[in-house]
């Protein structure tokens, strides 16, 4: 059975703009293949771009603009980057990451990530989703800051969603999808809501 | 003690020890905590040497992951301790994620002198 946390959008609807992007997480070393996600954020962002025609004679616009793909950039970085780190290789599953584009009376971009993880990590994942959901972002945030200050080797994790929400104002969800095929994996979605 | 300047690809990591300022430019998206560690041990060094002021000079600094915001953060946690020093942090108004996340900053120490430019 599916787990659902957060605000998930099971079915995005039809007939709006995407791009969905595969990478075979397995064939390199993770650190080689660092830079790749920063380059394909910005390639998502560029992306968007085209999809909101701007008057170039208007300052302000041509300044919001440049912040919605900074917007994109940042968080399309973050959830490769965790998706990259977290990715349990298996050849049947890539990453996959996708940017879709929903027009309505409100401009929303959905950045999508999915990955295969442990069943050890996804718990961990879903311990840390479940603390993100119950608590104040902002104190959580502090929190975590004053805690990683104090450890030397602390894993940075969770910070990335955390400004995400805090900084960005956006909306996430998540999905687990057991596989059943590989019982000590779990498939995760993460979608994250930007309001334009 | 080392200053020398810290470079990667897509950054780089400048200490100019005449107004004692850090310049911090480029994207930066290392992996995580390891691999920030000489930024750190850069900006720790130089706050063992107690100078009036530290200036962060970020205005070149197009982009930061939170890995990286992570760094600046415990970084600005250990100088509350040392009320000697003035921290400034000298941002740019046109670089987006610097207008949104530098705020946060000032939560973890109130004494920070946060411009943007």
């Amino acid at each position: 059975m599916s787990e659902i946390f957060g605000d998930y959008l099971p079915d995005l609807p039809p007939g709006h703009d995407y791009l969905d992007l595969g990478f075979s997480a397995n064939s390199r070393p993770i650190k080689n293949r660092w830079r790749n996600n920063l380059l394909s954020a910005y390639f998502v962002a560029d992306y968007l771009a085209t999809f909101l025609p701007i008057d170039e004679d208007d300052p302000a616009a041509k300044r919001r603009q440049q912040d919605y793909k900074a917007s994109v950039s940042y968080v399309a970085n973050e959830l490769l980057e965790n998706t990259m780190k977290f990715h349990s290789p298996s050849d049947e599953y890539p990453v996959r990451f996708g940017i879709h584009f929903i027009d309505g009376p409100e401009k929303i971009i959905v950045l999508m990530s999915r990955n295969t993880v442990t069943r050890e990590a996804g718990d961990r994942f879903k311990a840390f989703i479940e603390e993100l959901l119950s608590s104040d972002p902002q104190e959580l945030y502090l929190k975590h800051l004053e805690q990683n200050s104090l450890d030397e080797n602390s894993q940075d994790s969770g910070l990335g969603f955390l400004t995400m929400i805090i900084d960005y104002s956006a909306k996430l969800g998540w999905k687990f999808d057991p596989i059943p095929d590989h019982p000590r994996l779990f498939l995760a979605t993460t979608l994250v809501q930007l309001v334009l | 003690m080392n200053f020398q300047e810290i470079k990667g690809e897509d950054y780089s990591v400048q200490y100019i020890p005449e107004s004692v300022t850090v310049k911090l430019q480029g994207e930066l998206s290392l992996t995580g905590s390891a691999d920030y560690a000489p930024i750190s041990r850069l900006l720790n060094d130089i706050a063992e040497l107690n100078p009036p002021t530290i200036t962060l000079d970020l205005t070149k600094l197009e982009f930061l992951n939170s890995s990286g915001i992570s760094m600046l953060s415990k970084f600005v946690i250990s100088m509350r301790k040392k009320t000697q020093i003035k921290l400034a942090v000298v941002g740019s108004d046109e670089i987006a994620w610097q207008r949104k996340s530098l705020q946060n900053l000032l939560k973890l120490c109130p004494n920070l002198q946060l411009t943007l430019e």
